[in-house]
């Protein structure tokens, strides 16, 4: 497919253009939100409390008066950071063990490369974070390091296994005998070829990350007052939502939009990168 | 097969050894002096002093992991600092509770997924197709935590069906109890209906294009015959694999549900032993919960291969 029908191909896929209008949105409200919110999400203004949105907040304000829709905006830079920094460290990590597991196939650093991530698939994400926090206390950084530690297996995994099926092809067997080593095969022979699979499980991980990262600063493992994210907000909205239901209802919409967004983006590449597999992502 | 689960077994053991060593060194070994840490920067030294006595903290962490352990396999747990009762029978009485809801929610969301994702592969392309892909996509992008508030809102808050948090015990006869766990349940098995529903319907449709699928059909068997004797037979599989994963998902999404509804089980245990720097506690239950999922997952394999021979000779 030339340059010219990958783009068209992407403008006619309806939900791939859904999912990457949504992701851009949620991105260009967090820059955004470096330079200008509607209202200054550290002020607070309890005279105007809890109150409906309206044409001044849009999104209504929170128990403290603040503007809830400046505050997801900044909220936004908190979920898309930690997710990106934890995607970061799976890829980091997981795609080298990934190759050098496949590199070795069958032996023994392939044994325990994958028998270490069987095992860190049975610390799920919050267990890690439960540890990390016992012992070192909560802050959005001991989340980055927790998701990103759950992803190291996820690519580790998915590396490993598109690697094994190029590890056949022909043209790696050419590359074997014209003397190349298998680090360097790996470097340039299938690491560009499995970029792709890379770039989707990227984005599904993204999402998954801005899930988890919600879910952590929920339960208080997370990101710390007085820094806004999406989850602490919901977490304080909790006890006050039958009161103020909208303080609940509009970051929980932010969190659905921005995974929906990123799902569709994921599924929509997958299809663009490869049309045989243009069915049923599970 | 004899071979295989030895195997198995082994690489079971394994896991669990080198699980419980990070958890040790994560818990005990890196903090440096757990006692000290338990107690905060303005403990009395010979309260500390005391403490390290009592945790056993006097020999060498070497030493320490062997009580740990040899402790752990006789459902000694050690004994809670902040309750003062044993930890044991603190995990025993919530136990009742996370399990429960673990399993209900994964019964829920087993027998919603099924239909759906049978439904959508064998009306490929039709409405009902389109509304479960569209249902199941928005299912996986909601948190299970905010969902629950939403149910809250509506049927515990607004319409007064359930209370809006709480267990009142087992004594108080089964239906109340499940009527307890009814919305947690639900906001837990969501999520995990729709991603099951999508492996489901792509597993099926993936069996359904085999060549032996029209040879069945071609011999003569109904659609719905293939459905039952071939097709589904061989698309358990990966929903074995994922249903097992989402087990551990389960009972690690319970912790934050437990807190939504506050529900007295591990997951809240946890979230206290954290703020009250009750380490053993942690310790525990994080163990237990690792073992748990380690455990899951090793009955996944064995009943795949039970499902598939070829697996076996793959080890």
């Amino acid at each position: 497919m030339g340059r010219g029908g990958w783009v068209r191909a992407a403008l006619s896929s309806r939900s791939f253009m859904f999912g990457l209008i949504l992701s851009l949105l949620f991105l260009g409200a967090a820059l955004l939100s470096f330079f200008w919110t509607p209202f200054d999400v550290a002020r607070l203004t309890i005279s105007e409390r809890l109150q409906l949105p309206s044409a001044m907040h849009w999104f209504g304000t929170d128990h403290f008066g603040r503007d809830i829709f400046s505050m997801i905006m900044v909220g936004a830079r908190t979920s898309i950071a930690v997710a990106l920094v934890a995607v970061g460290i799976g890829m980091v990590m997981g795609v080298p063990l990934g190759l050098a597991a496949a590199a070795r196939a069958g032996r023994l650093l392939d044994e325990i490369i994958m028998r270490g991530n069987d095992l860190v698939f049975a610390f799920p994400a919050l267990l890690i974070a439960i540890m990390i926090t016992a012992v070192f206390g909560a802050s959005a950084v001991n989340a980055i390091i927790a998701i990103g530690i759950f992803n190291i297996p996820v690519f580790a995994r998915l590396t490993r296994g598109a690697a094994l099926s190029l590890w056949k092809r022909d043209y790696v067997m050419s590359a074997r005998v014209a003397g190349k080593g298998a680090a360097r095969i790996s470097a340039e022979h299938i690491l560009p070829n499995i970029a792709n699979l890379l770039i989707v499980q990227g984005t599904i991980q993204f999402s998954l990350g801005i899930l988890a990262e919600a879910g952590l600063s929920y339960v208080g493992l997370g990101a710390q007052p007085p820094t806004p994210s999406w989850g602490r907000m919901l977490a304080d909205a909790q006890t006050l939502i039958s009161l103020a239901p909208h303080i609940a209802i509009f970051p929980g919409l932010a969190i659905v939009f921005t995974v929906l967004g990123l799902n569709l983006m994921g599924d929509g590449l997958r299809d663009l990168f490869d049309p045989r597999l243009r069915r049923a992502r599970a | 097969m004899l071979r295989y689960t030895l195997k198995r077994l082994l690489s079971l053991a394994l896991s669990l050894i080198v699980a419980s060593v990070v958890i040790f060194v994560a818990i005990e070994v890196v903090p440096g002096d757990p006692a000290s840490y338990m107690l905060g920067i303005n403990a009395q030294p010979d309260t500390v002093a005391a403490l390290r006595e009592e945790l056993g903290l006097n020999v060498g962490p070497f030493q320490r992991y062997v009580n740990w352990i040899t402790g752990l396999v006789r459902g000694d747990f050690g004994t809670s600092y902040t309750y003062r009762t044993e930890v044991a029978d603190m995990i025993g009485e919530r136990l009742w509770i996370s399990l429960p809801l673990a399993l209900f929610a994964l019964t829920m969301s087993t027998l919603i997924a099924f239909p759906a994702g049978i439904l959508a592969a064998t009306k490929r392309g039709s409405a009902w197709d389109v509304a479960v892909m569209g249902v199941t996509q928005l299912g996986v992008a909601i948190p299970n935590f905010w969902f629950a508030m939403l149910i809250v809102l509506v049927f515990a808050i607004n319409l007064r069906w359930f209370s809006a948090g709480g267990f009142p015990g087992w004594d108080q006869g089964l239906a109340v109890g499940l009527k307890a766990l009814l919305l947690p349940a639900i906001s837990l098995a969501l999520p995990q209906a729709s991603i099951l529903a999508r492996v489901m319907r792509s597993a099926l449709l993936d069996t359904l294009d085999e060549d032996f699928i029209r040879t069945a059909r071609a011999k003569g068997l109904t659609r719905r015959q293939v459905l039952r004797r071939h097709a589904l037979r061989n698309a358990m599989i990966p929903v074995l694999t994922i249903i097992g994963l989402q087990f551990s998902f389960l009972l690690a999404g319970a912790i934050i549900i437990e807190n939504v509804f506050f529900l007295p089980g591990l997951g809240r245990l946890v979230f206290q032993s954290i703020s009250q720097r009750d380490l053993i506690v942690v310790e525990s239950v994080v163990m237990l919960l690792v073992f748990a999922v380690v455990v899951v997952n090793f009955a996944v394999d064995l009943a795949y291969a039970a499902v598939d021979p070829r697996l076996r000779s793959r080890g």
